[in-house]
């Protein structure tokens, strides 16, 4: 079939497409300056873990597929178990939200809601650290958070598997929301 | 007078543009014209299929997203049918219904990115693929509100599913359902007439109806080659009898044919989720199911239809927590077969369109 023995119909009705959207509203977002917010349950760049509401069963470091967790528990005085060591490796942890369901208080780990990792400048992440390299200091302030949880912009609680904070964090903003204008360019263009 | 040349060997990938991730291909070249193809893989394999062997049924479900790393809620699926039909678990039908709401949201997604990723090996750089994921983002949005992922979403639950659809999902989706016919409009509008692009596609790659059924193609190849073949109507899985919808066919089997069945099933994909919503009714969502599944001894197949074909997993227990073998029907891989056989004879400028119009996804072909 040659090209043009349709003197080129489709590919004008293609460019007409195109130029309907010439002209409309720009929908992309100016990331740094502009955010959107995210889904209330994202499984973010954080695990947090609650010490206080912890009864070291250890349901969590089972459910890890890959064996992210670590956790070490003994008896003490009062017969009472309690969590010596708990750490999750983030090289390894996948993000799957397995450690978040089997939890029986339900409270005391949580995915975060954070989801930024980055700073404008490397020496941001080490202030105050002269010492470690900004990924040791990325383990060091990630994997356990800590006792008193405040709720500061990067140390949010997600609601995944947690239907208790869904209220708590702000509505998604969906891009579907941004479809007026295809209704403005069916009404300008037909 | 004829010349007599020598044959060329030509490398192309494993890191290519377009060769969707790490595949190489290695052409024996006549002049232009490929007189042979050698496939050659497994640069992503990260051994899956063994690792399943060494975990607990339930820790498995993060690894079937990582399989077809585009269409991860059809692997959820199949793999969740094959274990709840080793361990004989019912599933609620609200679950059912929200499962074939994901997977058919998930079909379309897939196949946004199957005709983008195409048009885009075809030399139509970046245009079409953006248009086709503006709806894509659309789509993944709206699993992010379920699951809190847009990628690897590990929904499905044995039995049910993780947990329930948030209030303002359904909203958002009849919003979406309702614009989403007006997009593939819009795409059919832009492409398939394209003059360009018919030159390209239409007789290029004939995969012929017997090669098809003979390499036990599935999906979109294979309806493409005049094969009427659909897991969802032949053998209706979950709650697919329920639905009205038809199975598109195309008759030569030709690239151009595989991508009208990709855009034709989007619509009919449409339509299952209008009746979905509208069925969807309230209760439950997780049957009663214990923590560490210890299904008895045994095996189980389940195969789905999943975006890019028949997607299935066998499963042997031994009655441990641990399934005894693990394996996928990888729909990709199998589809991927057919290649060497429809590439040869075309010349090198087709190899990429012939290869994109099978639309695969390496994460399921190396496993």
């Amino acid at each position: 079939m040659f090209p043009f023995e349709r003197y080129g119909k489709g590919i004008a009705k293609g460019m007409a497409v195109t130029f309907k959207h010439f002209g409309r509203k720009w929908i992309t977002t100016q990331y740094p300056e502009q955010k959107l917010n995210m889904s209330r349950r994202i499984r973010g760049t954080d695990i947090i873990w609650v010490r206080e509401t912890c009864i070291a069963c250890q349901a969590c470091a089972r459910a890890c597929p890959v064996g992210a967790i670590e956790m070490q528990v003994s008896r003490g005085e009062d017969k009472k178990l309690k969590v010596d060591f708990m750490s999750i490796d983030f090289s390894l942890c996948i993000f799957c939200g397995l450690c978040i369901e089997p939890c029986p208080p339900g409270n005391a780990i949580y995915m975060s809601h954070n989801y930024e990792r980055t700073t404008y400048r490397c020496t941001d992440i080490s202030a105050g650290h002269e010492d470690i390299t900004p990924s040791d200091k990325r383990c060091n302030e990630l994997i356990v958070v800590g006792d008193d949880l405040e709720m500061a912009e990067g140390k949010r609680k997600s609601a995944y598997g947690r239907p208790d904070e869904y209220e708590k964090l702000p509505r998604q903003t969906l891009l579907l929301e941004q479809i007026q204008y295809l209704d403005d360019m069916r009404k300008k263009w037909g | 007078m004829a010349f007599k040349t020598e044959h060329f060997m030509l490398n192309v990938g494993p890191q290519h543009p377009s060769t969707h991730g790490v595949f190489r291909m290695r052409f024996t070249l006549d002049g232009e014209v490929i007189v042979d193809l050698e496939p050659i893989f497994g640069y992503l394999h990260r051994g899956i299929e063994k690792l399943a062997e060494d975990r607990t049924y339930t820790q498995n479900i993060p690894f079937t997203d990582r399989l077809d790393y585009l269409a991860s809620m059809t692997s959820n699926q199949a793999y969740c049918m094959a274990v709840e039909k080793l361990a004989g678990i019912t599933v609620p039908e609200r679950a059912e219904y929200i499962r074939v709401i994901m997977s058919e949201l998930q079909r379309i997604a897939s196949h946004l990115a199957g005709i983008g990723f195409f048009l885009q090996d075809l030399g139509a750089f970046m245009t079409p693929l953006l248009y086709m994921f503006r709806e894509r983002e659309k789509i993944v949005d709206l699993f992010d509100m379920v699951c809190g992922q847009r990628l690897n979403y590990n929904y499905l639950r044995f039995g049910g599913l993780s947990q329930d659809i948030p209030p303002e999902f359904i909203p958002a989706l009849k919003k979406l359902v309702n614009a989403l016919p007006g997009f593939i409009d819009e795409y059919d509008r832009l492409i398939s007439e394209n003059e360009v692009f018919l030159v390209r596609t239409k007789g290029v790659g004939i995969l012929s109806r017997e090669m098809a059924i003979s390499s036990a193609a599935a999906g979109p190849v294979l309806r493409g080659s005049d094969v009427n073949w659909d897991i969802r109507k032949s053998n209706p899985y979950s709650v697919y009898d329920r639905f009205e919808f038809d199975i598109p066919v195309a008759k030569t089997g030709d690239s151009f044919d595989r991508y009208w069945v990709r855009l034709q099933e989007m619509r009919q994909s449409v339509r299952i989720i209008e009746q979905a919503i509208e069925q969807l009714p309230e209760g439950d969502v997780q049957a009663k199911v214990s923590r560490l599944l210890k299904p008895p001894a045994g095996d189980a197949y389940v195969s789905i239809e999943g975006p890019k074909g028949e997607i299935g997993f066998y499963l042997v227990s031994d009655g441990s927590v641990k399934p005894y073998r693990w394996r996928v029907r990888p729909p990709c891989f199998i589809n991927l077969t057919t290649l060497r056989d429809i590439i040869i004879g075309w010349k090198v400028a087709d190899a990429m369109v012939i290869f994109g119009s099978i639309d695969i996804v390496l994460g399921e072909v190396d496993r």
